[in-house]
């Protein structure tokens, strides 16, 4: 019979701190994953809207390959693969950190470019053809028009991606990250209390990404009401 | 003197589609023309080309001289990079006919972006300018306000201080009162009246025949992607020549 409010008293003491620490490690991955995620987003977004019919193509085979892969091989490719191709270069730098930051960035950057694309098309063209006949250039009608009210559209979005982001890094415990999950996996073996554990981190992980739910549908709602 | 528009032989096709079949005007300094005629005869396309929003098939425009969209190298016709054609376009005013305000600035911020972002005034300079144009378009006391809670009427009085704001050469307006509402259509046309009274160069696509009549000192009949008839109001609007031009008048009048 498992008493786990017993469980929980005795060893709480001992996992709490340890797990919260590696929750630290978890956050900060999300974290930096999250802003590579924008960054390549954007970019692709930007080239995927391009006049240039190669960028187009190339944006949109990235998207479409980054988007089909399930993240872990995502993970595996981009930790493993780099130190085979070039075994003579210092691999020393390149953490499994790095690589789950780069894997989730380059995955969630494929999902945003798409994100973003879908908040620039949903503007009406009016409104970048008022930008230009004010004598906006392109650039000037992307900054102050096209942009400001695209990210009204995708914050939503882009939000749920980064709740879905937070607990995705659960994945990098499999190319060796020391974040929470990893860390539960050797105290739950190591106690063999896998139940109290792994229903800790659970409630770890809700604690980390409820306060997200909830901040998205606040926004959803102030969207709505004003614009 | 050179007219402040010339537009010599636009053709504009959309494929195998001919919309503008060989048009050549000129607007002088402070002319009111007005552009009628059925939809699909071409007009507003021909005024989405004055200010390249649309490019011209063939055919050439000049405003004050200076060719628009394209510069002359070494005897052949270029296209202008994005930069050239955008400080072109600055000096040209284009009202929209669905308003096509920001939604994401107040009327304040509509009126004040261009004139700081393109033609590089201070903020308190554009924004001083804008407070006007706004007053002037009777809107003072809505320079808070975001679009959507403008009637259409405002929404449009606001994309006119907009352009007014540029102090444009010339101003374009594009069925400027068809989206409105019969009873907010009014308080546009009294706008455009006084801008025309001010003296502006005014190139207005309409089916306000009535205020066709009243403002302008040009009418333009178009059909079919051709100038038909044009001349004085009196002549063009109370004693067409052309049978096409009695059918539409007639048309509308029936209406």
């Amino acid at each position: 019979m498992l008493k786990l409010p017993q469980i929980y008293a005795e060893n709480i003491n001992r996992w709490l701190p340890e797990l919260l620490w590696f929750a630290l490690t978890t956050l900060k991955i999300a974290l930096a994953a999250f802003v590579l995620a924008v960054l390549v987003g954007l970019a692709f977004a930007l080239l995927r809207t391009s006049r240039f019919a190669v960028l187009r193509v190339l944006a949109t085979a990235y998207i479409e390959i980054a988007r089909g892969l399930p993240i872990v091989v995502l993970l595996y490719i981009v930790y493993f693969v780099p130190p085979q191709l070039f075994p003579g270069l210092n691999w020393q730098w390149f953490t499994g950190f790095t690589g789950a930051v780069v894997g989730l960035g380059l995955h969630g950057g494929a999902i945003l470019a798409e994100v973003f694309r879908a908040g620039i098309e949903a503007l009406h063209k009016g409104q970048r053809e008022a930008a230009m006949s004010l004598g906006m250039t392109p650039t000037q009608s992307m900054a102050y028009i096209i942009l400001p009210q695209a990210t009204r559209i995708v914050l939503p979005p882009v939000a749920n991606y980064a709740i879905g982001l937070l607990k995705d890094t659960s994945l990098c415990s499999l190319i060796g990250v020391n974040e929470i999950m990893n860390d539960a996996k050797s105290i739950a073996f190591a106690d063999y209390q896998p139940m109290a554990v792994f229903v800790l981190v659970a409630a770890i992980y809700f604690v980390m990404s409820y306060p997200l739910s909830l901040a998205v549908r606040v926004l959803e709602r102030r969207l709505n009401v004003s614009r | 003197m050179t007219p402040l528009l010339r537009i010599i032989d636009l053709h504009k096709s959309f494929g195998e589609l001919v919309v503008l079949d060989g048009i050549s005007l000129d607007v002088e300094r402070g002319q009111k023309v007005s552009i009628i005629g059925p939809s699909g005869s071409g007009k507003t396309t021909l005024l989405r080309c004055i200010n390249y929003l649309e490019k011209p098939t063939s055919g050439h425009i000049h405003i004050d001289g200076t060719l628009i969209g394209e510069k002359e190298v070494g005897g052949r016709f270029v296209h202008l990079s994005d930069r050239e054609l955008a400080k072109e376009r600055a000096g040209i005013g284009f009202v929209f006919q669905r308003f096509n305000l920001f939604p994401h600035l107040t009327a304040l911020g509509n009126v004040t972006i261009a004139p700081q972002k393109v033609l590089g005034l201070s903020h308190d300079q554009a924004e001083a300018r804008a407070r006007e144009m706004l007053q002037k378009v009777g809107l003072g006391h809505k320079i808070d306000q975001y679009p959507e809670r403008l009637s259409g009427g405002q929404q449009q009085r606001v994309a006119i201080a907009r352009v007014l704001a540029m102090q444009p050469k010339l101003m374009l307006f594009d069925e400027a009162t068809s989206a409105l509402d019969p009873e907010l259509i009014g308080e546009v046309l009294r706008v455009m009246r006084q801008l025309a009274e001010e003296g502006s160069t005014m190139v207005i696509v309409t089916h306000e025949i009535q205020f066709a009549g009243e403002v302008s000192d040009w009418v333009i009949f178009m059909d079919h992607g051709k100038i038909v008839e044009q001349g004085p109001p009196a002549q063009v609007l109370f004693d067409p020549q052309q049978p096409r031009t009695r059918e539409f008048l007639k048309h509308i009048q029936d209406r």
